[in-house]
């Protein structure tokens, strides 16, 4: 069985399953946010009745995420709802945007987007927070209620996106229906090469296998490349599954990833036991390739799908009005790092936000100092604009007031992870996926540029 | 429930992602409440590029779309797993939606909700049909039929009786995989 079959397997009680079956599995962990949290606490109350229980509170969490720092007074009442859910079900894992249990969440316009504005309690953006708070595992079921949950794969999960009806019956009976995936076997070979990042090993395969190449599959990376890149970059490998179609992303559990999720369970007091899936000597793939890491050049996503694929270097001609560095994908201290290698001791030249994903981001950056300066007074002083206020922010547009919001037609780098029309914000605008390397060369260049002219 | 749709038809061509079904401003209307359901509807597909497409699927001012069938190419209902995006076609008063391809979470989502038939063509329709053409759509046959023409669609197969019962839970509690409310 591949690893993917493995999990569900297990989950469902069976000694083998085989693409194509279905099967009931039991959830190790619901995930949920702001913006379907609401509507999926609906179902569960509309279906199980107004005083039903949640099937297990500890294995239900909760991380406002999308919209909230903004005026927009839904999107607040919003996270009030998950409170009210949280405190009538006894829910443990919610990370909330302000201390009192008792309290509504207010942005507050007038202190401006950049400073700070939530409590201790607060987590940021789900899927880079889930693993950082103890509750990725290896061996386990995720389902969330966002199509990125398929990043925590990285931690040899079977972890995928859900609606809120399916998460509903979730939180009603822990159990979830399931068809086993066809696994797609990508074998990594090679170490990355100077200026190339796991973003450009993803936009590479996707370009490669198409926009829907891995629809209802399961992408299984493994190999040598796969154990030399740390949890980070299998993390946004895994974050872009999705962009290809793919029900999950997995990797394999070795020692860098036991440490994380030792050190993290540790920390937040979470659950510390798990079985990790291991590589079987049969396994059936529908697919199977092999790639160079060593030979990957700087690649980007052009507009408007993810799979229209270029090399940074034949993409100078491609004007810009704006750079972006943030989200689950491209949000985390080591792509801000990489992101500010290039950026320090020049001034960018068109506008260029920074939304660190987590606030542990925030506080590394304020932490870190490179020759007697922070790496945020850095990326400040270069003229990048950046908020304390870790969230999902622009990657998906949101209310009008979100911080880097396309608000007008522009041509937008960024180091999100999708760029349909309109994904972050304006619908006649043109976004351009690439690695946090080429944004930082491209946001000092104004086009697209390929960072190892900078490195 | 009718086994046939019959109505006006919108045609949009490949990778017509959630954000363009339901842009992610509207996101904060949760389905579950009646009103913002209902607002939901009138905001569904705004987010195509009028560029693209010149005739807005739902009027200006309006919470009801007059296309019953969309019609679409390559991996309709890609991007992110809001359910907002079957939901506010459903509720805008859409019923089928046809594809050469789904994206697996929107398809799952539309046989969850039970808001929307999703079925495939072998056949990419998207080129030769126009937006206001009159159609019918026999569920059961699994067909498409324009101005006396009909398509063979594929068989929406084990999907459509969870729609027709009206949704994931609607079928669990028919099949005994639930239990039936009031019991």
């Amino acid at each position: 069985m591949t690893l993917t079959e493995k999990i569900l397997a297990r989950a469902s009680g069976k000694a083998e399953v085989k693409a194509g079956d279905n099967v009931w599995v039991n959830t190790d962990v619901l995930l949920t946010h702001d913006v379907c949290g609401p509507g999926t606490i609906g179902v569960f109350k509309r279906e199980f009745g107004q005083d039903a229980k949640v099937w297990d509170p500890k294995k239900i969490v909760i991380i406002p995420d999308h919209y909230i720092f903004t005026s927009d007074s839904k999107s607040n009442r919003n996270v009030d709802i998950l409170r009210d859910f949280v405190k009538e079900q006894g829910i443990p894992y919610f990370y909330d945007v302000i201390e009192d249990p008792n309290g509504h969440w207010v942005f507050d316009a007038s202190q401006g987007q950049l400073k700070r504005q939530y409590a201790a309690s607060y987590a940021g953006v789900c899927h880079t927070a889930l693993p950082l708070k103890g509750h990725t595992r290896p061996g386990e079921i995720l389902f969330g209620t966002d199509s990125h949950t398929c990043m925590a794969g990285a931690f040899n999960m079977f972890a995928t996106g859900i609606g809120n009806t399916d998460a509903g019956f979730i939180l009603g009976t822990g159990k979830l229906l399931v068809k086993v995936p066809e696994t797609m076997h990508f074998r990594l070979e090679g170490r990355l090469p100077k200026g190339v990042m796991a973003k450009d090993v993803i936009l590479h395969i996707i370009g490669d296998i198409g926009f829907d190449g891995a629809t209802y599959r399961a992408m299984q990376f493994d190999g040598p490349g796969a154990q030399a890149l740390d949890m980070d970059d299998r993390m946004t490998i895994a974050n872009m599954a999705i962009e290809a179609g793919g029900k999950n992303g997995i990797f394999e559990c070795d020692e860098k990833t036991i440490a994380f999720v030792n050190e993290k369970t540790r920390l937040n007091g979470t659950k510390s036991t798990f079985r990790p899936v291991d590589l079987d000597r049969d396994q059936t793939f529908i697919y199977d390739k092999t790639f160079d890491l060593s030979k990957l050049e700087p690649t980007i996503a052009l507009h408007p799908d993810p799979g229209n694929r270029a090399l940074a270097r034949e993409c100078a001609h491609i004007p810009l009005d704006r750079a972006y560095i943030g989200s689950c994908t491209g949000g985390k201290t080591s792509d801000f790092l990489a992101f500010a290698q290039i950026i320090k001791g020049h001034k960018v030249v068109i506008d260029t936000f920074g939304v660190p994903a987590t606030p542990d981001v925030v506080q590394d950056l304020q932490n870190t100092e490179w020759k007697g300066k922070t790496v945020w007074a850095i990326l400040e002083e270069a003229g990048v604009q950046m908020t304390e206020n870790a969230s999902c922010a622009a990657c998906l547009g949101g209310p009008t007031d979100t911080f880097g919001r396309l608000n007008r037609p522009m041509n937008c780098i960024t180091a999100t992870n999708r760029n349909f029309p309109g994904r972050m914000g304006h619908k006649e605008s043109k976004v351009f996926l690439a690695s946090p390397y080429t944004v930082a060369a491209s946001a000092l260049t104004g086009h697209i540029t390929d960072p190892r002219e900078y490195l | 429930m009718s086994q046939t749709v019959s109505g006006k038809i919108y045609v949009v061509k490949d990778n017509i992602d959630t954000d363009q079904i339901i842009p992610a401003q509207y996101l904060n209307l949760v389905p579950t409440i009646p009103e913002e359901y209902e607002k939901l509807g009138s905001y569904a597909l705004c987010g195509l590029p009028e560029s693209a497409y010149p005739v807005r699927f739902v009027p200006e001012g309006k919470g009801q779309t007059p296309y019953a069938i969309v019609v679409g190419g390559r991996n309709f209902g890609c991007g992110s797993s809001r359910e907002h995006a079957p939901i506010a076609m459903g509720a805008s008063g859409s019923r089928v939606v046809i594809a050469e391809s789904f994206a697996r979470i929107f398809f799952r989502n539309c046989v969850a909700t039970g808001e929307l038939y999703p079925l495939e063509t072998p056949r990419r329709l998207c080129e030769t049909l126009k937006t206001g053409d009159d159609g019918t759509v026999d569920l059961e046959k699994a067909t498409l039929t324009i101005n006396g023409k009909t398509h063979n669609l594929k068989p929406l197969g084990e999907a459509k009786p969870v729609i027709d019962a009206g949704g994931l839970f609607e079928y669990a509690r028919k099949t005994g995989m639930i239990e039936s409310r009031g019991k």
